[in-house]
């Protein structure tokens, strides 16, 4: 233990601060999601409309956020929307802004991709049955979409999760950044701290992501 | 916006460029090989590695590259393995994209039926002839789409190189704007060369798509 480095960990509130760290994460990744999906519905069936304008501007949104790392993202909002608007935002803010941004995007495309999957003899048969366009879209779309979508916007958290490790670079405190502080503060102490405090904090994410992702991929075999 | 300081940082960002390419292109050749090996090895249930393979994709799948890298760069030296960052940054990402490109393969090779493999038998077709001319083509095909979508999300997880001292773009334009306060031409710079190296992949990804969608069978 101790030439790995993993000791660190069990001194003080050292493993407190770290689980704190990996909170900081996770709240910011939830909130984003929470944002992404109610967004994502809104967007994602606007963009089943035939209508150009909303076409074009959808389509420019989703290709930014194709290809657009999400740290330039945060750069830009983080650095350069406080420079030209001369606001202060703080470092969380930007994050839940960026990832909202860039979660309702991908969330859009996978309501998109639900909603055009369902074959129009599902939305004639119903008409024929003598249904309204409500009725239609609450009995008929709405189910069958709804076990395409669960699976893959739970998905989507883990990809929140795992994109959330960037807002360190933005100068938020989180398990990254506390792992580095912990490893700062006992150089001396223990020289090879990094490498157990760094495996541990892979572990975290791990630990954090995996279940998450098991749970959508049977989710997916059952109901796919 | 001032054009003159744009001017004066091209080739700042230049080299930058060639360097984030450099590393992304070298990662992502490997991230096909390993993933492509890993795909074969879990497909096949090949004993102990198929297991290990999937504990590995399992492992990458589900942990972010930054945390990765810090572990491969500064944790891996404590154990006496010195690698150097340009090294490191490839195998981060080499590893990575190898996780995300054996489960876009393998999910193409789930999608040949197995009514494919056994045809090509009943027809005189050795086993090996089989896989390359029969299960290969149409595994591929399937796949394209995530495979497109896996070089995409490699390029772009490039920007977090910085955070190990590689001078990529994202290193530079923090590092001008440190130095100069420049901040909105050096992010002005800084998006328009991701543009230059993302907006042709993605263009020239939604073409290939569309057009191995022909090569389907069964639909």
């Amino acid at each position: 233990m101790q030439a790995l480095g993993i000791d660190v960990l069990f001194k003080g509130t050292n493993m407190q601060r770290l689980l704190l760290g990996l909170w900081v994460s996770l709240r910011i990744s939830l909130i984003s999601v929470a944002i992404s999906i109610v967004l994502g519905l809104v967007i994602g069936s606007l963009m089943t409309r035939k209508n150009p304008v909303i076409k074009v501007f959808t389509r420019i949104y989703l290709e930014i956020v194709r290809v657009m790392p999400q740290m330039v993202l945060l750069f830009i909002v983080f650095f350069g929307t406080t420079r030209v608007f001369g606001w202060n935002i703080e470092a969380e803010t930007a994050a839940v802004i960026v990832f909202s941004f860039w979660g309702t995007a991908e969330m859009a495309d996978l309501v998109r991709g639900a909603l055009i999957s369902i074959p129009k003899h599902q939305y004639e048969s119903a008409a024929a049955l003598g249904m309204n366009e409500v009725q239609i879209f609450i009995h008929i779309v709405i189910p069958q979409t709804l076990r395409r979508l669960i699976p893959l916007s739970i998905n989507l958290v883990t990809r929140m999760i795992k994109t959330t490790s960037l807002i360190m670079m933005i100068g938020v405190v989180e398990v990254l950044k506390v792992g580095q502080q912990i490893i700062e503060a006992n150089r001396t102490a223990s020289p090879n701290a990094a490498f157990g405090v760094y495996a541990v904090v892979l572990l975290l994410y791990f630990i954090a992501c995996w279940p998450i992702s098991m749970f959508s991929k049977y989710l997916e075999r059952k109901w796919c | 916006m001032n054009f003159e300081v744009m001017r004066s940082y091209l080739p700042l960002y230049i080299e930058a460029m060639k360097l984030t390419l450099k590393i992304g292109w070298i990662g992502i050749v490997l991230s096909v090989i390993i993933g492509f090996a890993c795909a074969v090895a879990r497909h096949y249930r090949i004993p102990v590695i198929g297991r290990i393979v999937g504990v590995y994709i399992e492992l990458f799948r589900n942990t972010p590259l930054l945390v990765q890298l810090f572990f491969l760069y500064f944790g891996l030296p404590k154990l006496g393995l010195d690698i150097n960052a340009e090294v490191c940054g490839a195998l981060g990402l080499a590893l990575l994209g190898g996780a995300y490109m054996a489960e876009a393969f393998r999910s193409g090779f789930e999608a040949v039926e197995p009514i494919q493999t056994e045809s090509a038998l009943s027809l005189g077709l050795s086993p090996v002839q089989t896989v390359v001319h029969v299960v290969l083509p149409q595994a591929f095909s399937v796949s394209v789409p995530a495979f497109v979508a896996n070089i995409i999300f490699l390029l772009k997880e490039t920007s977090v190189f910085s955070a190990i001292s590689l001078m990529d773009l994202m290193f530079t334009a923090k590092d001008l704007i440190g130095l100069y306060y420049k901040t909105i031409e050096c992010l002005t710079l800084l998006v328009i060369f991701y543009l230059i190296i993302l907006l042709p992949v993605s263009i020239l990804g939604s073409i290939v798509e569309r057009k191995v969608r022909y090569a389907g069978f069964g639909d």
